[in-house]
């Protein structure tokens, strides 16, 4: 059938299964491969990105259930050739070592921050708790998502 | 690769058309909302549905209000919606500690108190949740609607009593004056289903035990609630004596089986204690 999707802004209209799913969507008719495509089911939090404004996990939703609506991926997290602090967060503080789980963090931490500028370790902590690194560098993505908070709020004072 | 098989695809925008793309599409239809446990079980070929009907675009079936003296939760209120309702944890406790433990927050921005009531999944939280309050479960059908206590809603693992071309719409929560509840559960890791949780929900008048409630999940405790500890609880005077009996009695008329999660003793032990723990919590929220 035929869907229009808004990723990142854009319009995309395709014609597709009703049995595709939203992450594969994005990744082989979109070519958006940035969303990357974990244990397809739901447990590992890889595929996480926005549909319209909130996180979810697209190896569990219908590419279907998304036309009309606003999808925003990894891809959409920087603004004009600027890194967003959350990906300027994981740079500098060595946020990911394979970094097959980052995309799906970078973007339940981008909400995480939207919703709450200046969390604590234990909501950092609770808000990727859907999420798998299977390097196992949890420590140091606290500490990017920290990174981020006092930088955004730095941004914001000045 | 995990794909679904085909499937036909309609979207809803209203109950009434949602009704009548079930009447449609006939027995082999599913309505999939959150699509958390139903396109997992797609993938897996646990569900072959050769329909299925979204309903995530009927805004009727968001809503979360206090309707007379009773809180109503949409069946299509997403988990998270649930767990930041002020009203629904200001009357309901037992909601906020419920929703707080099931799956992971971004599962929960997805899945629905519909969705969860309705797959019956024999672990499922808010199942013993709504149990312990004593809610109804208002289900619409081609001849209008109905209404059934969701201790009743259960008639086995994954079955209930909606029928084919019927849709549960909504969950009445009666308030009640004078009480408060709590949940207590436990798991191997964050976000997974229960080895066993225990709800409580109790009415205070007198200083003695009005009304009781005692909900049970991932125990084999029938239809979610633990009828025999109830009625030892109801009438009572409250103290730490009458919450171990009631463990007891709820650990004892409970039947767990042994599986990965867990061994059944163990279980049967948690069915007691968590019983014990979530009375205990709804006891000091009785207090001002």
């Amino acid at each position: 059938m035929n869907i229009t999707v808004t990723v990142n802004g854009r319009p995309y209209t395709r014609d597709v299964e009703p049995r595709l799913l939203l992450v594969h969507f994005l990744r082989d008719e979109l070519d958006l491969t940035g969303t990357h495509w974990g244990c397809d089911t739901s447990n590992c939090g890889a595929c996480v990105v926005w549909l319209d404004e909130v996180p979810v996990k697209s190896c569990t939703v219908l590419a279907v259930m998304a036309s009309g609506k606003e999808v925003r991926t990894v891809e959409g997290l920087e603004r004009d050739g600027e890194l967003d602090p959350v990906q300027q967060g994981f740079t500098e503080c060595h946020g990911l070592q394979c970094g097959f789980c980052t995309p799906g963090m970078l973007m339940t931490s981008r909400w995480l921050l939207d919703r709450s500028p200046d969390p604590s370790e234990a909501e950092i902590r609770e808000a990727v708790s859907g999420q798998i690194c299977r390097c196992t560098g949890y420590e140091n993505i606290v500490r990017s998502v920290r990174w981020a908070a006092e930088h955004s709020s730095r941004e914001v004072a000045q | 690769m995990q794909v679904p098989a085909n499937f036909e695809y309609a979207k809803a925008t209203t109950v009434e058309e949602a009704l009548a793309l079930l009447a449609r599409h006939g027995d082999e239809a599913r309505v999939v909302a959150g699509g958390h446990s139903l396109i997992p079980m797609m993938k897996l070929r646990l569900a072959r549905p050769e329909a299925l009907i979204d309903i995530n675009d009927v805004a009727e079936l968001s809503r979360i209000r206090v309707e007379g003296d009773a809180l109503c939760v949409g069946a299509l209120v997403r988990h998270a919606e649930l767990l930041g309702s002020a009203v629904a944890g200001e009357h309901f406790p037992i909601l906020h500690d419920a929703e707080r433990v099931i799956a992971d927050p971004v599962v929960r921005n997805r899945g629905t108190v519909g969705g969860s009531l309705c797959q019956a999944d024999p672990s499922e939280d808010l199942s013993a949740a709504f149990a312990a309050l004593r809610a109804t479960a208002v289900i619409k059908g081609p001849d209008g609607e109905r209404t059934v206590p969701v201790r009743e809603f259960h008639t086995g693992p994954y079955e209930t009593v909606v029928e084919a071309g019927e849709l549960l719409t909504e969950v009445r929560v009666p308030i009640r004056p004078g009480g408060s509840s709590a949940y207590v559960k436990v798991e191997r890791r964050a976000g997974d289903w229960p080895l066993a949780a225990a709800g409580a929900v109790l009415r205070l008048a007198d200083g003695r035990i009005a009304e009781a409630g005692i909900g049970l999940t991932a125990v084999r405790a029938e239809h979610f609630f633990a009828a025999e500890a109830e009625d030892a609880l109801r009438g009572a005077v409250p103290s730490e004596e009458l919450f171990a009996e009631a463990g007891r009695i709820a650990a004892a008329h409970c039947d767990p089986g042994s599986d990965q999660r867990g061994p059944a003793d163990y279980k049967r032990h948690l069915a007691g204690e968590l019983t014990i723990r979530a009375l205990r919590r709804a006891y000091e929220r009785c207090m001002p």
